[in-house]
């Protein structure tokens, strides 16, 4: 068992929710007990969705527990099989409902042989991966499923598109900023001469994942979700992947290299000249790079920043940080547990530290560690940096309903880099103005405050030594606070007086 | 369709395929309601995750509850429930020192049969914190019933002890004896200590009528439960005590000779347990929601206690005439519930008596002992109302509902968040069935409180209407 208040990455279930629910047509079908089928309120509120979200529950109660589903989950699937008529139905249960261990294939064998669409059950293991997970396994499924399905029906097509062409592979609903990166990307490989063959799932058809193969290569933008489905289509119909993420000037550029690169190994030569394109988007179109030239940026440099989320964001965020604006990284790191290899790697040499947990207590504490100038994160850091005040960037999922913009907001491509410099500017003027108006005296009316997370101290402040405390300028007093606190704790003091307070000062230095 | 609604009230009973929160929701409320608690529920990461998407902000405000979250090891029985329960419960002692632990059952506990139940005494002694075990899952209850389950437990935990014939009689002798024992259990509590209590109670015997013990049950925002013992002081009606209390400690007194009555319709277990268990006697009355009910509710509580009801009448058309801003909006209007927490009868009741015609209420389980009084009430303002009284569905099917709204095209659907946007996208006002779990809809007061959130979604789309992009997909329902 474990404690716990708040999770980064939700469970299996919603990752093939929303991974089904994000092509056209498809219906999912929950095993669950009443009010798990919580997604539908997500993608409703969230997105903002127009549409009945594709999801309907057939609903574990009391009978269902003593005499099991039975006929149940076949009737709820062929109900919708007549009412909705969707391409595919796809079966899941929930973290709960697993645990009762029914033979749910057996349920859907016996449901595709009575209804006119596809039925699939998701095969994926509740208490060992999270939702990203879930969802990178349940594309892989069903990419798998229609190709196999063509195969049989003999109408595969592998012949390539006249014109190079790509998939984009894990462009999803409830992703963060998934819909504007998705036209970003479109937009750069239109500028390229590349065809788009399919993009799934989102507004993907089932019916067209055979077309999948017609493509000259794979663009898996996110780490997260859509590597396993490049994978797959790799090794069986030796289609090349790019998993460089085009998001920041440097990397942005190496992905339409690797893509120069896709083409000559196909011996397809063209007068377009990447290279200047490159530069071109880099230097003008682009306004990142001179934006980090400009002197407003100079004085981020040196500026200590932490930063957390996806590994995708994540990392690529680091990256932009460290290489293209010169802020240092103190501590980078992100909730992917199952992909810590490729972040390491990633960003070991732009930050100070890496820090790999799903523990937001932990992520907590080293933001109180380190105390950032600004912090990019999830919802969960924007949150620690409130009761910090530390100005936080929103970076990356798990978000909330106002990281679902509705102006043109990408992370990815050429107008991506623009946004991502805005909003890294941003943070940080903001907290510029606040440390000023806490040194000319603005409206200082603040207590002490902890600042930190945990709540075990024990110490004492006479009333001397917190005046004392009170007299220092705002911004460094919580450092001030804990650096006494720390000195009085590892020399047993439990009472600090203006004394402990000196001494402690001559002790760290600060 | 509606035309086949008759003169009597008639249940129906769908396929129970709808959405509705999961009954662990309740922690959001009473964890804030009952102050020295702690709320830990013990669940899968579904259970979390729904909290922390449907709790949103409070998240971050270091609520006093948690998960305690099942991994692989648990279910499959290879860790000792037990000893993970007590690390758990001893971390929360240290870091918190609440004055109880509420465990919250799930559908996982339920389904690997953990025996809190059996455990929860155990540790009790063990780690000396009371432990309050409510099953709230997902497998038998909706919504707002996850309250219902905790406060059943508690009242388990209501000083008293069950009082045998002969001790009641002497009991009835002397109010004295009673005083004592009750403050016998309470002396724990330093607010309540004799001396206070009867500093306090000095003058209110000019007050108050003498009438038996009154507890009223059912989770309220302090202000209103405020208001609603002020409506009963009013009458000369002394409220003894809540349920829940502000504090754990403070838990009210019940035995034989009290009576208790509920503000809520989702109670039904709580009703139960205080008249099967604890002896209580039930006044079974409308719930105090709109001014109709809050005035027929006040007027069985002081027909059970023998009391002339005062100035009830002109309270109620005050009222009434205050929201003539409001009632004017809604005459004539329909009103469509989907159902999904329980409050749809009262809900429905007022907004009929309000002007309003009821297609349909749709509600997740119907207990018509408890709601009984509200039942006849709705009835009795139908004929008053000359409309005709609507269908009632038991488990509804949301599927068919979505069917039926897109026939009747009611000109307001009461809804979870799942249909709403959905519905506005196809030209159907909707408000969120949630936001009267939460917003304060109880007595007189607050009557204008329900009629501003019914008429929000109306006054809204009066401003947007003549743009004349009502429907917003394309293809129709």
């Amino acid at each position: 068992m474990k404690l716990a208040y708040w999770m980064y990455a939700g469970p299996a279930h919603i990752g093939t929710l929303r991974v089904a629910s994000s092509f056209k047509n498809v219906h999912a079908i929950m095993h669950a007990p009443l009010g798990d089928d919580y997604f539908n309120v997500m993608r409703s509120m969230l997105e903002r969705e127009r549409d009945f979200t594709p999801v309907t529950a057939s609903i574990v109660d009391r009978h269902v527990l003593a005499r099991g589903s039975q006929e149940k989950v076949v009737e709820n699937i062929t109900r919708k099989d007549k009412e909705e008529s969707p391409d595919l139905i796809l079966l899941t249960p929930t973290c709960t409902s697993s645990i009762l261990q029914e033979d749910l294939q057996n349920f859907v064998n016996r449901a595709s042989l009575e209804s006119h669409c596809d039925v699939l059950l998701a095969d994926v293991n509740h208490y060992r991966v999270n939702e990203l997970q879930a969802a990178d396994r349940t594309l892989e499924q069903v990419v798998r499923f229609y190709i196999e399905k063509s195969k049989k029906q003999n109408n595969l097509d592998l012949k390539k598109t006249k014109k190079p062409s790509a998939n984009i592979l894990g462009i999803f609903t409830l992703g963060f900023h998934n819909q504007h990166d998705c036209r970003e990307l479109k937009r750069l490989l239109t500028d390229l001469g590349i065809e788009i063959n399919e993009i799934i799932p989102e507004g993907g058809s089932v019916e067209n994942l055979k077309n999948l193969t017609k493509a000259w290569f794979n663009i898996v933008p996110y780490r997260e979700v859509g590597l396993m489905t490049a994978k797959f289509l790799e090794k069986d119909f030796n289609i090349p992947y790019i998993k460089t993420i085009p998001m920041g000037l440097v990397d942005t550029g190496n992905f339409i290299l690797e893509i120069e690169k896709i083409f000559k190994n196909y011996n397809y030569f063209t007068n377009f000249d990447f290279k200047s394109y490159i530069d071109k988007q880099t230097r003008f179109i682009s306004q990142a790079a001179w934006f980090s030239r400009s002197i407003d940026c100079q004085n981020l440099t040196g500026k200590k920043v932490v930063v957390f989320g996806d590994s995708t964001h994540a990392a690529s965020i680091t990256k932009i940080l460290s290489r293209e604006m010169g802020v240092r990284v103190s501590c980078c790191g992100t909730y992917c547990k199952n992909d810590s290899d490729w972040f390491r790697e990633q960003v070991q040499n732009f930050c100070d530290e890496i820090l790999i947990t799903d523990d937001h207590t932990q992520v907590g504490n080293m933001i109180t560690r380190i105390e950032p100038a600004a912090i990019f994160g999830t919802q969960m850091e924007r949150h620690i940096g409130k009761r910090l005040d530390i100005p936080c960037g929103v970076i990356s999922a798990p978000v909330h309903i106002q990281n679902f913009p509705l102006g043109y907001r990408p992370f990815l491509g050429y107008e991506g880099t623009n946004q991502i410099a805005d909003l890294i500017y941003n943070s940080f003027t903001l907290g510029m103005e606040d440390h000023l108006l806490e040194i000319f005296g603005g409206h200082d009316t603040k207590e002490v405050i902890t600042k930190s997370l945990s709540n075990d101290s024990n110490l004492n402040w006479t009333l001397e030594a917190l005046s004392e405390l009170n007299k220092i300028p705002g911004f460094v007093r919580g450092k001030i606070k804990r650096n006494t606190e720390k000195f009085a704790r590892e020399n047993s003091i439990y009472q600090i007086t203006v004394e402990v307070m000196y001494a402690a000062k001559e002790a760290i230095g600060t | 369709m509606n035309k086949k609604n008759s003169e009597k009230l008639t249940f129906e009973c769908e396929t129970g395929n709808y959405h509705t929160f999961c009954p662990i929701s309740c922690v959001a409320w009473l964890y804030q309601k009952i102050e020295d608690s702690f709320f830990l529920v013990i669940g899968t990461k579904t259970c979390g995750y729904f909290l922390q998407n449907a709790l949103g902000v409070m998240i971050f405000a270091e609520p006093r509850y948690a998960m305690a979250e099942l991994e692989e090891s648990d279910i499959s029985a290879q860790l000792n429930d037990y000893k993970e329960l007590k690390r758990l419960c001893l971390q929360i002692k240290k870091d918190r020192n609440p004055s109880v632990i509420v465990w919250i059952g799930t559908c996982t506990t339920e389904i690997i049969k953990m025996d809190l139940e059996g455990m929860a005494p155990r540790l009790e002694s063990e780690i000396n914190i009371p432990i309050v075990v409510a099953r709230a899952n997902g497998l038998d209850y909706a919504f707002t019933q996850g309250e219902d389950t905790v406060l059943s437990a508690m009242a388990h935990r209501c000083p008293g002890k069950m009082i045998k014939k002969n001790d009641f009689e002497q009991n009835k002798k002397s109010e004295n004896l009673f005083v004592q024992t009750f403050f016998e259990f309470t002396k724990k509590s330093l607010k309540f200590t004799p001396e206070n209590s009867f500093k306090k109670d000095k003058n209110p015997d000019f007050l108050y009528k003498n009438h038996s013990n009154l507890v009223l049950f059912g989770s309220l925002p302090t202000t209103i439960a405020t208001q609603l013992t002020l409506e009963l002081k009013k009458q000369g009606i002394k409220v003894n005590g809540w349920l829940p209390s502000q504090r754990y400690d403070e838990l009210p007194f019940l035995g034989e000779n009290v009576y208790v009555c509920g503000v809520n319709p989702f109670l039904s277990r709580t009703a139960t347990t205080l008249m099967r268990r604890r002896k209580c006697k039930l006044i079974g009355a409308p719930f105090p929601i709109g001014p109709d009910g809050t005035r027929a509710w006040i007027e069985k509580i002081c027909s059970v206690f023998n009391i002339l009801p005062k100035g009830l009448e002109d309270r109620e058309n005050t009222i009434w005439k205050s929201l003539e801003d409001y009632l004017f909006l809604v005459r004539g209007k329909s009103v469509f519930f989907m159902g999904d927490n329980l409050l749809e009868i009262s809900l429905a009741r007022f907004l009929i008596r309000c002007g309003m015609i009821v297609y349909e209420i749709g509600i997740p389980y119907m207990d018509k002992r408890f709601q009984a009084a509200e039942l006849s009430l709705l009835e009795k303002t139908c004929v008053f109302m000359n409309v005709p009284i609507p269908r009632i569905v038991e488990k509804p099917d949301n599927y068919n509902q979505i069917q039926r709204i897109r026939e009747l095209k009611p000109d307001l659907a009461i809804t979870g968040m799942a249909h709403a946007n959905p519905l506005e996208a196809r030209g159907i006002n909707t408000k969120w069935s949630v936001e009267f779990t939460f917003a304060q809809i109880h007595g007189f007061t607050n009557a204008r409180d329900i009629l501003e959130l019914v008429t929000r979604p109306l006054r809204r789309n009066k401003n947007l209407q003549e743009l004349g992009w009502t429907d917003l997909v394309k293809e129709k329902i």
